[in-house]
C-alpha cells in the first residue's frame, strides 16, 4: 500500500513539472482560464474511454473494442434522432426524447460489453482476440449502417452534453468527473471492486477463495461497455456528427494513460486517481506542444517515447525494491 | 483421420472449401486461374507480413509495429530508388530495406527482453515512434515515378498465359517472393532447433529458460525476423502499386494479426503453423474477393471478417477446453490464468 501512495506522489510531481515547463515554454497565454477551459473540453472523451480501458486492464485483460463500440453507439443515437427530431427542435418533449435516445445508445454499448464479457468469461477466449473480433465486426456494422457517410445535425439538448457550461465548468468535464468518482467508489468500496483487483492479481487464487470469476469478468466488460457508450454521447455532441471511424487513434492513448497512471498491464494494480492525473499530464503536454506549433505527428512519436520511459522508470523502481526486499 | 480432425487447419480448410463452393456457384468467374493468380499477387503483401507475425505469435509475443517498420523501410527504399535508382538493382533494394527492418526489429527485442515491458505495450509505443518520426521527416509526401526496370520487375511473371480474349496473366514474381518467404519460415519452424526453441519459448518462457534455451537470442531472432519480413513486404508493396505513401500500411496491422489467428496461431504462444497461416490469409483473401464477386456491398466485409474471427477463436477455445477436461480429472472449471506469462 505504501508503494502505491508514493507512485501517486511521483505522478503528482511530474504533473507540476510538466505544468511549469509548458508555462515556461509558452508564456502567460498557457496559464489563462480560457486555455484551461478549452483543455477541459478536450480531456473528457479520452478520459472516459481510458476508464473503460483501465477497468479491463485491472483484470489482466484489454478491450480493443471501446472505440468501435463508442462509434456504433454514437451512430445509433444519431440515426434515431435523425428519424424522430429535426435538429432545430426545442422544449421539454424533445429533451425527453434525446435522453431516451441516449439511454438506447448507451444500452447498445452495454450489450457489446456483455458480449465481450461472455466471450471472455464463458467461452474463455483471450481478451485480445475476443475484443479484436468484436472490434472488427462492430466497426463493420457501423460502416454498414452509415455506408461510410457522416451523420450530422443534432438538437440543442444533445449538443449541450458536448459544448454546454455549468458554473464555468464544461459539461463533458462534469460527466467525466462523475464517471471517475463512481468508478473510484466501485473499485475501492464495493465487493465487486475488490474482486476485480483479486482476479487481476491471481485468477486461480481468486477462484479458490470462492469468487465467481466469470461473473466478475462479465461485470468488468459490461462497465467498460457502458463507459464507452457515455464517451460516445460526448464525442458526437462535441463534433455535432457521428461517423464509423472517429477517434481511432484514441486506442493507443487510452492504454498510454492507463499505464502512465500506474495500471499494471498484467493486472491487479492501478487506481482511478492515477489515471486521472496521467490524463491531465497528457492533456497539458498535447495542448502545450500544440500551442508551440509542434507537428502533430511529432507529438504522436513523443507519446510512444513517454510510454516507454514510464515503463522503464517502473522497471527500475521495481528492481530496486526487489533488491531492498532481498537485502 | 482422427489426427486430421484434431487439427485446426482442417477446419480452416473446410471453411475455405465451403466459401469457395458457394462463391463459385453464384459466380463461376471466381475459380478462373486468372482471378486466383491475381488474388495471390495482391495478397502477397499481407501474406509476407503474416509470416513474420506467425513467428512472433508462436514465441508468445505480439508485434503491432511491423506496419510502421515497413513504412520506414519502404520509404527509404523509395527515396533511394528515386535518387540512385538507375545504378541499383532489386537485390540491393531488398538488402538495404532488410538491414533497416532488422535494426528496427532489434530495438523492439531489446526493449521487450531487457526492460521486460510487455510486447503489446512496447510495440504500440515503437509503432508510434517509428511512424510519427517518419511522417515528420517525410512531411507525408507521396513518392512515385520509379525507374523503368523497377516497374518492369513489378509486372514480371514467372510464366504467362492468355485469356480467350488475349489479355495476359500468370504467376507474378511478387507472389514468388511471398512463397519463398513462407518456405524459409516453414523450414525454420519445422526442421531446425531454432524453430523448435521458438515453440518452446512460446509454450512456457520459464520452462524454456530453465531448460537452457538462449532467451535473449530467441527474442532478437523473432523480432528481427518480423522486421525482415516487414522490410520485404514493404518492397512488395512498392512493386505492386509503384507508389509509396507514408499512410498506406499503418492501420492494417490488426487485419494481418487476425488472419494469422484465423490460421490457428494463439496469442498465448507455442501454437501455430505455416500451413495454417497460409490458409488464414487465403480465407481472408477469398472472403473479401468473394463478397465482391457475389455483389455483396463491400462495407459488409468487415462484419463478415469479425464474425469469422469470433467463430474461429470461439471454436478453438472450446476445443482446447474439452481437451483439457479430458486430460485432467481435476475440477474442470478451474480458469486458466489470463495472459499471465509476462507477469511471471
Amino acid at each position: 500500500m505504501q508503494r502505491k501512495v508514493s507512485e501517486l506522489t511521483v505522478l503528482f510531481f511530474v504533473l507540476i513539472a510538466v505544468l511549469l515547463l509548458m508555462w515556461a515554454l509558452n508564456g502567460s497565454g498557457f496559464m489563462s482560464f480560457g486555455y484551461f477551459q478549452s483543455m477541459a473540453f478536450q480531456l473528457p472523451e479520452l478520459g472516459i474511454l481510458s476508464l473503460a480501458m483501465m477497468i479491463t486492464m485491472l483484470t489482466a485483460g484489454i478491450n480493443l473494442s471501446i472505440i468501435a463500440s463508442a462509434n456504433l453507439a454514437g451512430i445509433i443515437i444519431a440515426m434515431i434522432l435523425g428519424r424522430l427530431l429535426p435538429s432545430d427542435s426545442t422544449g421539454i418533449g424533445s429533451s425527453l426524447i434525446v435522453l431516451a435516445t441516449i439511454m438506447v445508445g448507451v444500452g447498445v454499448a452495454a450489450l457489446i460489453g456483455l458480449l465481450n464479457g461472455w466471450l471472455i468469461a464463458y467461452l474463455e477466449i483471450s481478451p485480445i482476440l475476443a475484443t479484436l473480433g468484436t472490434m472488427i465486426a462492430i466497426s463493420g456494422m457501423s460502416i454498414v449502417l452509415t455506408k461510410g457517410y457522416v451523420l450530422s445535425g443534432f438538437p440543442q439538448t444533445l449538443l449541450f452534453f458536448g459544448n454546454g457550461v455549468i458554473l464555468g465548468i464544461p459539461v463533458p468535464m462534469l460527466v467525466f468527473i462523475v464517471c471517475a468518482l463512481i468508478m473510484s467508489l466501485v473499485l475501492r468500496r464495493t465487493p465487486l471492486g475488490m474482486r476485480i483487483y483479486l482476479l487481476g492479481s491471481n485468477p486461480v487464487a481468486c477462484f479458490y477463495s470462492g469468487v465467481n470469476n466469470r461473473a466478475v469478468l462479465l461485470y468488468t466488460y459490461l462497465i467498460s461497455g457502458i463507459l464507452a457508450g457515455l464517451a460516445a454521447v460526448i464525442m458526437i455532441a462535441r463534433f455535432n456528427s457521428a461517423k464509423a471511424d472517429y477517434g481511432e487513434s484514441y486506442l493507443l492513448l487510452t492504454i498510454l494513460a492507463s499505464v502512465l497512471g500506474g495500471v499494471s498491464a498484467s493486472g491487479g494494480f492501478g487506481r482511478v486517481s492515477g489515471v486521472v492525473i496521467a490524463l491531465v499530464i497528457l492533456q497539458l503536454i498535447s495542448s502545450g506542444l500544440n500551442m508551440m506549433g509542434v507537428n502533430n505527428f511529432l507529438t504522436i512519436a513523443l507519446w510512444g517515447i513517454i510510454l516507454i520511459l514510464v515503463m522503464v522508470i517502473k522497471f527500475v523502481i521495481d528492481k530496486r525494491q526487489e533488491r531492498r526486499a532481498a537485502a | 483421420m482422427k489426427k486430421l480432425l484434431a487439427r485446426h487447419e482442417t477446419y480452416v480448410f473446410l471453411a475455405l472449401l465451403v466459401f469457395s463452393i458457394v462463391i463459385t456457384v453464384i459466380n463461376p468467374n471466381f475459380l478462373s486461374p486468372d482471378n486466383l493468380l491475381d488474388l495471390a499477387k495482391s495478397y502477397s503483401l499481407m501474406g509476407t507480413f503474416a509470416v513474420g507475425v506467425l513467428f512472433v505469435l508462436i514465441s508468445g509475443g505480439i508485434d503491432i509495429s511491423f506496419t510502421a517498420i515497413a513504412t520506414i523501410t519502404g520509404y527509404v527504399s523509395a527515396v533511394l530508388l528515386l535518387n540512385y535508382g538507375e545504378q541499383m538493382n532489386i537485390l540491393e533494394i531488398f538488402l538495404i530495406a532488410a538491414v533497416i527492418g532488422v535494426a528496427l526489429g532489434s530495438i523492439n527485442a531489446a526493449i521487450i527482453y531487457y526492460l521486460k515491458i510487455p510486447p503489446i505495450i512496447t510495440t504500440i509505443a515503437t509503432m508510434n515512434i517509428y511512424y510519427g518520426i517518419l511522417t515528420v521527416v517525410s512531411s507525408g509526401r507521396w513518392l512515385y515515378g520509379f525507374p523503368d526496370w523497377f516497374r518492369r520487375f513489378g509486372d514480371s511473371r514467372i510464366f504467362t498465359l492468355h485469356n480467350p480474349d488475349g489479355t495476359p496473366y500468370g504467376l507474378s514474381t511478387v507472389t514468388v517472393i511471398w512463397i519463398a518467404a513462407m518456405i524459409v519460415g516453414w523450414i525454420i519452424l519445422r526442421f531446425t532447433l531454432l524453430g523448435r526453441s521458438i515453440y518452446a519459448m512460446g509454450g512456457s518462457m520459464l520452462s524454456a529458460e530453465r531448460a537452457g534455451f538462449n532467451l535473449p537470442f530467441l527474442h532478437f531472432f523473432v523480432y528481427c525476423f518480423m522486421g525482415l519480413m516487414a522490410a520485404i513486404a514493404s518492397v512488395i508493396q512498392i512493386l505492386l502499386v509503384q507508389t509509396m505513401a507514408p499512410n498506406s500500411m499503418v492501420g492494417k496491422e490488426l487485419d494481418v494479426i487476425a488472419a494469422v489467428v484465423l490460421g490457428g496461431a494463439n496469442l498465448t504462444g507455442g501454437v501455430g503453423t505455416m500451413l495454417g497461416t497460409l490458409l488464414g490469409v487465403a480465407l481472408v483473401a477469398i472472403m473479401s474477393n468473394g463478397l465482391t464477386l457475389v455483389h455483396v456491398p463491400s462495407f459488409w466485409y468487415k462484419v463478415v471478417i469479425g464474425l469469422v474471427i469470433l467463430v474461429s477463436v470461439g471454436v478453438s477455445a472450446w476445443r482446447s477446453r474439452r481437451k483439457a477436461r479430458k486430460a485432467v480429472i481435476l475440477d474442470p472449471d478451474v480458469p486458466e490464468p489470463l495472459e499471465a506469462d509476462y507477469a511471471a
